[in-house]
């Protein structure tokens, strides 16, 4: 094992590149993102992460953070000003409710990250009353948080734990094709929602898929 | 779809403004949200509406004497974010607190109660009543799961006549309830409407096919079946719609058939006769008809029946006066 990845520690501004460069992906994924709600909500899920995702891009840049908490609160607050919809709410409290009551931290391991995405997790769960298996963003996010904390526990580095998210946020994408909704538009659809994979879980997917992404990248350019 | 619009992210703002230049004598815009509220606000409990822009004249339309005080406009489909509804609130309410209508769809339930929780912190009070009209939606067991369409219409209009007689928050509160709770719907969509974003229609229909419980953003409904006569077609919808409500022979009902966006006034007309006979047959007595669009999906075919079951009270702050640009009493 390498110690030295072990040990990776991402400063503020190196948060803040990261998330950057999460919401470009994200606004990218545009398409695939409207594709995939179009088959069982309205389609709008991709407009609604994009305006938010852009929004934060805007308020990043404008804001001097001086923690960690300070970005992720930052990018919360933005997309719930700006996306409305549920997944104004759900998706800013994936970023605000982690770092809720937390001591202001400058940098970020495996172990914070775990942390911080085990109590968004938390906190969605009670604002949205939805449980793994609702076929709702849970289903990737609660597998990725998992990957997180296992990962953390060995301990390995923070881009082995960020793989191993988004390998279990990947398979809960999968696992939301055989779901039946309880939220949201789909819900009517009953058994007919069953096929298709649910549009916040795949943004949950892109979001660690581009945090390793971006480690990856910028450890290469180091 | 071909759509008169610029940019698809700037839809629900250019439609404000656009409404705004229309307006600008009755109604105020507020900044740095998409926000309304009317200019004359009276001390009283005010009514706050909201819900996604895309349903013209709903919800943008019902702000004025004896309905809305104000509105939270939402992105396309998308409910208001919850500063938008916090600044609506708080613009509207002269003290004697607010309260909120709107369907009741998961984005809007988690963005007014988030809205509601700030508000709490600067003593605002709310009260809040969720449409849920659909009775394709949910069985009657579920009425919370049910969603809110046309019948938007009715809530907001009782609410808006009781708050401008005066009543305090919680008697406003409770009479739109009631109105809520006897107020139900059903729709039939013949075609798609589209999001302007993508221009791709938010479902597919065969041209001889017609599907009937169609929600307004092309949810689901109950049943996909050829396209029938409209008198057949009413007969179905009524079917279901008095066996899912507790409109009885012998009950008193206002009635809205409400166009979804492309069905034109004739067909609406067509269609409300036959409403009006079966009514009739069924003994049940019709107080009032309205027959417009209200509630639509862009361009979306189809049409939707809505029944309010009236008692004396209801009846009252039913004809009351109400003055909005887009609904007249």
């Amino acid at each position: 094992m390498n110690v030295e990845a072990q040990t990776v520690n991402l400063s503020v501004a190196q948060v803040k590149e990261m998330f950057l460069y999460v919401g470009k992906q994200i606004i990218e994924n545009k398409p695939l993102l409207t594709e995939v709600d179009s088959a069982i909500g309205d389609g709008d899920h991709g407009i609604g992460m994009s305006v938010g995702f852009s929004k934060a891009e805007e308020d990043l840049s404008q804001k001097e953070c001086k923690s960690i908490n300070d970005i992720f609160k930052t990018i919360g607050m933005s997309m719930i000003n700006s996306m409305g919809g549920a997944s104004g709410v759900i998706f800013g409290t994936l970023f605000t409710g982690g770092v809720k009551k937390l001591d202001a931290k400058e940098t970020l391991d495996l172990q914070l990250m775990a942390d911080i995405f085990e109590k968004s997790l938390e906190a969605i769960k009670t604002r949205g009353k939805a449980s793994l298996g609702d076929k709702t963003m849970i289903d990737a996010l609660e597998p990725a948080v998992e990957g997180l904390k296992e990962s953390a526990d060995k301990p390995v580095s923070l881009l082995e734990g960020l793989k191993n998210a988004e390998e279990k946020a990947a398979e809960g994408v999968e696992s939301s094709k055989e779901y039946v909704a309880k939220f949201g538009r789909a819900k009517s659809l009953g058994e007919r929602a069953i096929g298709h994979q649910d549009a916040g879980a795949t943004t949950i997917w892109i979001i660690f898929k581009s945090m390793r992404e971006w480690l990856e990248g910028s450890a290469a350019n180091e | 779809m071909k759509k008169v619009i610029n940019k698809p992210e700037s839809v629900a703002q250019e439609t404000i403004e656009g409404f705004m230049y229309a307006y600008k004598n009755s109604h105020k815009k507020l900044e740095n949200v998409n926000g309304i509220t009317r200019k004359d606000l009276k001390d009283k409990v005010a009514v706050v509406i909201g819900g996604g822009s895309g349903h013209e004249p709903l919800f943008l339309g019902f702000v004025g004497e004896g309905l809305a005080d104000g509105v939270a406009l939402g992105n396309v489909f998308a409910a208001p974010t919850p500063n938008t509804i916090q600044e609506v609130a708080k613009a509207a309410d002269s003290g004697k607190g607010v309260l909120f209508i709107y369907g009741n769809y998961a984005g809007d339930v988690l963005n007014f109660d988030m809205a509601v929780e700030m508000l709490e912190m600067e003593d605002v009070d709310s009260r809040t009543v969720r449409v849920s009209d659909d009775v394709a939606s949910a069985p009657v067991e579920r009425k919370e799961d049910r969603r809110g369409i046309a019948g938007d219409v009715f809530v907001i209009k009782i609410a808006g006549a009781a708050a401008e007689k005066g009543k305090s928050l919680d008697e406003v509160f409770e009479v739109t309830q009631k109105a809520c709770d006897q107020t139900y719907s059903i729709g039939v969509a013949l075609s798609p409407g589209t999001i302007p974003d993508s221009g791709e229609p938010t479902f597919t229909l065969a041209d001889d096919e017609m599907e009937l419980g169609m929600g307004i953003h092309g949810e689901p409904g109950m049943e996909r079946t050829k396209i029938m006569k409209a008198d057949k077609l009413v007969d179905r919808l009524m079917d279901t719609l008095l066996k899912e409500s507790n409109v009885r022979e012998g009950d008193e009902v206002s009635v809205l058939v409400n166009g979804l966006g492309s069905t034109t006034l004739m067909e609406l007309f067509i269609a409300n006769r036959r409403v009006a006979r079966v009514l009739e047959e069924k003994g049940v007595n019709v107080y009032d008809m309205d027959v417009n669009s209200y509630c639509t999906t862009q361009e979306m075919g189809g049409f939707s029946i809505t029944l309010l079951k009236l008692d004396d009270e209801l009846k009252e702050l039913h004809d009351a006066t109400a003055n909005s640009p887009y609904y007249k009493k």
